[in-house]
């Protein structure tokens, strides 16, 4: 977790120019799922992604125990061992099982999140580069506030004033996925405005927040799609870290950051407990990261 | 040029102030009475008035940011409230760790970095790229304290190699700084490969090949200078990124810095300090970004001083 956030992780900072509007308007959904599913490490990102949202889902309906659930007389179970293929954790709960609940923790936080930074950050974004004036300036200025707090500090920031639990942490988190959607949208918006189908548009009377709405903000999509696909990866591994602070979602929640944070007092007498959430974890923000490169690829045909 | 210098400075000014701003909208987030939350659960009626009126809470919001804009500019960041020294030193004594950790690590992300992108650049498409673009991959991808735990099994606890936590031996940093690095590394790696393969395909390195120059020079010289730029600011922000990420490598490996005093000033609720670190990541990171710039305007003549 670097939390060095998902500002520095725009398409930009990875030497992708952001799509012209014409080309990515050119895009069909179609044409970009197929080049998406030739891409190598895309298909695997994906594979990984759908076995997570299996397990989310079906999960808890397949294996209906309470994972909270202890057996002190089985603590420390080595993977294996009594029919538990994970093995059991310091209070003899079954790690697999706490890995299946914890998945919809990890994936509605980062889901609920990036939700977040995409409606505060796309609007922002497109006003600010549609209108341009006072209301750039302004939004300008507040997003150089944020981007300059490194996302961890932020985020820890936030949750020592607003205090732990799922909603303030799904805030913290999302608050600073704010930025890169602001810069993205805003830059596509600044192009936009000056192609013909908007003049049009402007000429026929047809009013500003129609234009942001029918115009704009769609043919700025492609790029959005894919920071959001990059800005989940980094949203679970900023909230699995409050959760490794214990200052995230709280025990006996099985939230995949807090387990490993749980696991590092036991990390001399069993080193799996901490093995194994955290390559969920690593496994989970791999995916997004893969895909949204395949994205970047699928979406942006000049590159190729 | 020294005309830009001035503007530039200045225009951090409204940046710094909203940074300071944040922090002090962020302290009265705080639910209930801040006063109660610093004098603690056993402290009397009068002990928890003496506080608020010693900490100005009982005056208007606006005197109160006044007070701390005022403050501020004299450098007083208040009292912790945990060990009653000034937040100032309480940092100051912390910061050097998180430097010489966060500057170690910078050292290892930019040479391993710029060398492994280069590699990757000018072998496009072999197994040494795929390799190198998988690892960067990852690096993007890796929990830090996970990575750092699990270094911490291998190295410390399996091979008894490094010491598990601390800073008391010399070699105690070569963890935290590995960990530290490897998401820098991964990002710098993949900027200087994508970078490099621009200036690659451009006209000047063919003349360049085309009339003979060492294939070495060509990559060094003419292309990895003009490659240099776009990275430089990667580098930059990484910098940032870096103190951010030192929280939790410092947490993890107990590294005696100002992350694991964020983190530790938390559980705490000392909330003075908190405010303190908060104000100083965003500083810092404002400071670094002007710097960058400056540096961009020297070495980038294209950029114009006006």
């Amino acid at each position: 977790m670097h939390m060095s956030t998902p500002a520095f992780i725009t398409p930009e900072a990875l030497g992708a120019p952001a799509l012209a509007p014409e080309i990515a308007a050119s895009v069909r959904p179609s044409a970009a799922w197929r080049r998406l599913v030739t891409h190598r490490s895309a298909v695997v990102g994906l594979a990984v992604m759908s076995i997570y949202a299996v397990a989310a889902i079906l999960g808890p309906i397949v294996f209906p125990f309470n994972p909270g659930q202890s057996h002190l007389i089985d603590v420390f179970l080595a993977p294996g061992q009594q029919g538990h293929l994970l093995g059991t954790d310091n209070l003899g709960r079954d790690e697999l099982l706490l890995l299946i609940y914890g998945s919809r923790y990890t994936l509605s936080l980062g889901l609920m999140a990036v939700a977040l930074g995409l409606v505060v950050g796309v609007p922002l974004g497109a006003i600010s580069g549609y209108f341009g004036g006072w209301a750039d300036i302004v939004i300008q200025r507040l997003t150089d506030i944020l981007l300059a707090f490194p996302p961890i500090v932020l985020a820890l920031g936030l949750i020592a004033g607003l205090g732990v639990g799922l909603r303030n942490v799904v805030i913290a988190v999302g608050l600073s996925s704010v930025p890169s959607f602001i810069r993205l949208v805003r830059a596509d918006a600044l192009r936009l405005r000056e192609l013909p189908f908007v003049e049009a548009a402007v000429a026929l009377g047809v009013p500003h927040w129609l234009i942001l709405v029918r115009h704009v903000i769609p043919n700025a999509l492609a790029p959005v799609i894919v920071q959001a696909t990059l800005s989940m990866g980094f949203a679970i591994l900023l909230a699995a870290s409050l959760g490794f602070f214990g200052l995230g979602v709280q025990f006996p929640t099985p939230e995949w950051g807090q387990m490993l944070g749980e696991a590092r007092n036991y990390i001399f007498s069993d080193p799996n407990l901490a093995t194994i959430p955290g390559l969920a974890i690593f496994a989970a923000v791999l995916a997004f990261n893969l895909v949204g490169d395949g994205l970047r690829d699928a979406l942006d045909p000049r590159l190729n | 040029m020294i005309t830009y210098v001035a503007r530039r400075v200045l225009a951090s000014v409204p940046t710094l102030w909203g940074v300071a701003t944040v922090v002090f909208v962020m302290a009265r987030l705080l639910p209930g009475d801040p006063a109660r939350v610093i004098a603690g659960v056993l402290a009397s009626p009068e002990d928890v008035e003496r506080i608020r009126q010693s900490m100005g809470l009982d005056k208007p919001l606006l005197v109160q940011y006044g007070t701390f804009l005022g403050s501020l500019l004299r450098l007083n960041l208040g009292v912790s409230a945990h060990t009653n020294a000034p937040v100032v030193e309480e940092i100051g004594s912390r910061l050097p760790y998180t430097i010489e950790l966060a500057m170690v690590a910078l050292v290892l992300a930019v040479t391993v970095g710029l060398l492994a992108g280069v590699a990757a650049a000018i072998r496009r498409n072999t197994m040494l790229d795929l390799l190198i673009s998988s690892f960067s991959v990852f690096g993007v991808s890796m929990p830090v304290y996970w990575l750092g735990l699990m270094m911490i099994i291998v190295f410390a606890i399996d091979f008894h190699l490094l010491p598990a936590a601390g800073a008391d031996d010399p070699a105690s940093i070569l963890m935290p700084a590995v960990t530290l690095a490897l998401f820098s590394l991964g990002l710098i790696a993949r900027m200087t490969r994508s970078s490099m393969l621009e200036v690659l395909g451009q006209d000047y390195v063919r003349t360049a090949r085309a009339k003979g120059a060492p294939f070495r020079s060509v990559v060094f010289r003419h292309a990895l200078r003009n490659a240099l730029l776009p990275i430089m600011t990667v580098i930059g922000l990484q910098f940032g990124a870096l103190l951010g990420g030192a929280v939790v490598t410092e947490t993890v490996f107990a590294w005696p810095g100002v992350g694991r005093l964020l983190i530790d000033s938390i559980f705490f609720r000392d909330y003075p300090v908190v405010q303190g670190l908060v104000l100083m990541f965003g500083t810092t990171f404002v400071v670094i970004n002007l710097l960058v710039d400056l540096l961009y305007a020297y070495v980038d003549p294209r950029i114009h001083y006006t």
